[in-house]
């Protein structure tokens, strides 16, 4: 039970299928089926919802997660849930940071502003617990009208049939089975579906046990609103602690304990109270709210798409969470999926648009995995040769600049840009500032708000000065002026224009946008084969 | 004349701390020892200036040198 806050149950309402089922007739057919309710899967409803997509979500719980989850959402992931109407409520109750410190011993070994300009409406994180994102999304899941959460609902079995997919699902009122179009595979690193199709989930395990406690502060407390590292604190020596700030007077405490810890032994409050009494000193009272042990892992499936079948977040890639690389990784995952999908479904893209999800997914999964392992063998030096290295560097920091920047207690999570995507037109023109094709939006002030407001879910034309509109049908613009604070962040002060897709990355850019440029642009973003031949004759 | 530059010169300080790592993969503590003393000479001689390496030599003795830790403080801003 939580002491802050009651979560909400979510009762089990029996589905048509039960009564299909009991009169024999063919199984209920749906576009596309969500498993899992938790912060991917409900991202990804909202999102398909938003692009005006039913979708079915079944989960075998029937609440919010609970524990130690993901609580660091990254400024791309405010924006994304900006764009889905979930981004004040976010700003509202969470802890907004950018600020970062590394101590070694008790010294201040160096400090990080993650988003030192001013000018952008999302902060860099925003500390909440997830379970507040995941009640405020299904309360947004509901109000859409589009999304059909169905709790207390087991996937029991899945077949890959010819063009669509069979699921028996399991219910305190009895099995159904249910078919789609698409299943969306959103259940967690220890993915229901993944084990059903057999699919492999190699990676590495560390060889290190981590203390994850979630305790509530009392009174004055002498920490502020950054993510605070020690690398060998006098508090906990020899080890590593992280600490960052929640809602709700709740901070989140990371003590590492090394291999031979006993995991079950280390969770004993009697074991965990007096390691944060070290830490806190005898003046601050708490209450433990939630402790666990981990064995961190950085794994992922081969591919993402399966057929019929496409797996989001923990259930397609695993990360350490140093760097807060998984949550955020999954909630790219849905706004990556969200629009070609629909777009699918609707008959305006090909179904090859699909594939550009591997192509796009698979590279941000290895960038992520890629990060979080370096963060964690840098944290847990494999050997002692290695480990000679980590402190040099960790001395060499005090007065080095150079040493600063190898210390790597998690390479905080940016959005990855898609550099090879074949959605992207390459640049005609030299750019020499502004995000390349493949890249997301950049926030910048506007007229009235804020740009990626002004993008919103669907592709936009921003014309910078006096460039002509190249005025395609469908296409929506927006002009900004060449000498505002956007126009520097596009590079676009002696004009231009920018193509912008969906989820809001760079498609193309032109320095004198013309139709058929752009036309052939906006084909090549939804995965259409540009008619290169028929424009030079048009 | 050349002076140690201690201004950050990498482009991707991360990999080049994993690839010190890899290195030592599968070392022994006295191999390791070995290889780090070779990897210096190497550079050493790739450097090939006697004062910038005496720079560099005066950095890391100062660096192990320094406290590993300073005041008694338990969880408050040193």
């Amino acid at each position: 039970m939580l002491s802050r806050w009651t979560p909400p149950r979510y009762p089990f309402r029996p589905p048509r299928e039960l009564e299909a089922e009991a009169q024999g007739t063919a199984p209920v057919h749906h576009p596309v089926v969500i498993v899992g309710a938790g912060m991917v899967g409900l991202t990804v409803a909202l999102d398909l919802a938003r692009h005006g997509i039913a979708t079915v979500v079944i989960d075998d719980d029937d609440t919010v997660s609970i524990g130690s989850r993901a609580i660091c959402l990254a400024k791309r992931t405010l924006e994304i849930y900006d764009r889905l109407g979930l981004g004040q409520r976010v700003l509202d109750k969470g802890v907004t940071w950018k600020v970062g410190k590394v101590f070694h011993g008790s010294a201040l070994a160096y400090a990080f502003d993650l988003l030192p300009e001013a000018g952008h409406r999302m902060p860099a994180f925003v500390n909440l617990q997830q379970y507040y994102l995941e009640a405020w999304l299904v309360e947004a899941c509901v109000e859409s009208g589009l999304v059909d959460l169905r709790w207390k609902s087991r996937l029991v079995s899945l077949s890959r049939e010819e063009d669509h997919v069979r699921l028996e699902v399991e219910t305190p009122a009895g099995m159904y089975t249910m078919t789609a179009d698409w299943l969306l595979a959103c259940d967690g690193a220890r993915s229901t579906v993944r084990a059903a199709l057999d699919l492999p989930f190699v990676g590495k395990v560390f060889r290190d046990r981590f203390l994850i406690a979630d305790v509530v502060l009392k009174g004055e407390v002498p920490f502020p609103s950054e993510r605070w590292f020690w690398f060998d604190p006098p508090f906990h020596p020899g080890q590593s602690v992280l600490l960052h700030k929640q809602p709700d007077d709740m901070w989140r405490i990371d003590f590492q304990l090394g291999w031979e810890a006993d995991p079950e032994e280390e969770k004993r409050p009697e074991r965990v109270i007096p390691r944060i009494r070290a830490m806190l000193g005898e003046g601050i009272e708490f209450d433990l709210e939630w402790v666990s042990v981990y064995t961190f892992r950085c794994r992922r499936l081969e591919r993402f798409v399966h057929d019929r079948v496409i797996f989001l977040g923990d259930s397609a890639h695993q990360v350490s969470p140093f760097g807060a690389r998984g949550g955020n990784g999954g909630v790219q995952d849905a706004d990556n999926l969200a629009w070609k999908l629909a777009a699918v479904l609707r008959g305006t893209a090909p179904p090859s648009l699909l594939g550009t999800y591997d192509a796009e997914r698979i590279p941000a999964a290895d960038e992520n995995i890629l990060n979080s392992t370096r963060a964690t063998d840098f944290i847990t030096p494999k050997t002692e040769a290695v480990r000679a290295y980590r402190d040099a560097v960790l001395q060499l920091a005090r007065d080095h600049a150079f040493a600063r920047r190898m210390v790597n207690s998690g390479r905080l999570s940016s959005p990855h840009c898609y550099a090879a995507t074949p959605l992207s037109t390459p640049d005609v023109e030299a750019w020499a500032a502004g995000p390349p094709p493949g890249a997301p939006a950049i926030d910048a002030p506007v007229a009235d708000g804020w740009l990626l407001e002004r993008l919103g879910g669907r592709p936009v034309l921003v014309l910078f000065g006096a460039v002509p509109d190249p005025a395609l049908p469908g296409l929506a613009t927006l002009r900004l002026p060449a000498d505002g604070v956007a126009a520097e962040r596009y590079g676009a002060l002696a004009g231009g224009a920018y193509l912008f897709r969906p989820d809001q990355h760079v498609a193309a850019r032109f320095a004198a946008p013309t139709p058929e440029a752009v036309a052939s642009a906006l084909a090549r973003l939804w995965g259409r084969v540009p008619a290169e031949g028929r424009i030079a004759a048009a | 004349m050349r002076k140690l530059d201690t201004a950050p010169r990498l482009s991707d300080p991360d990999a080049v701390f994993a690839a010190l790592a890899e290195a030592h993969r599968g070392l022994s503590p006295e191999e390791s020892r070995r290889l780090d003393a070779a990897l210096v000479l190497v550079l050493a001689n790739h450097i090939g200036d006697a004062e910038v390496l005496h720079g560099a030599i005066a950095v890391a003795r100062a660096a192990i040198h320094a406290p590993a830790a300073w005041g008694d403080t338990a969880g408050t801003v040193p």
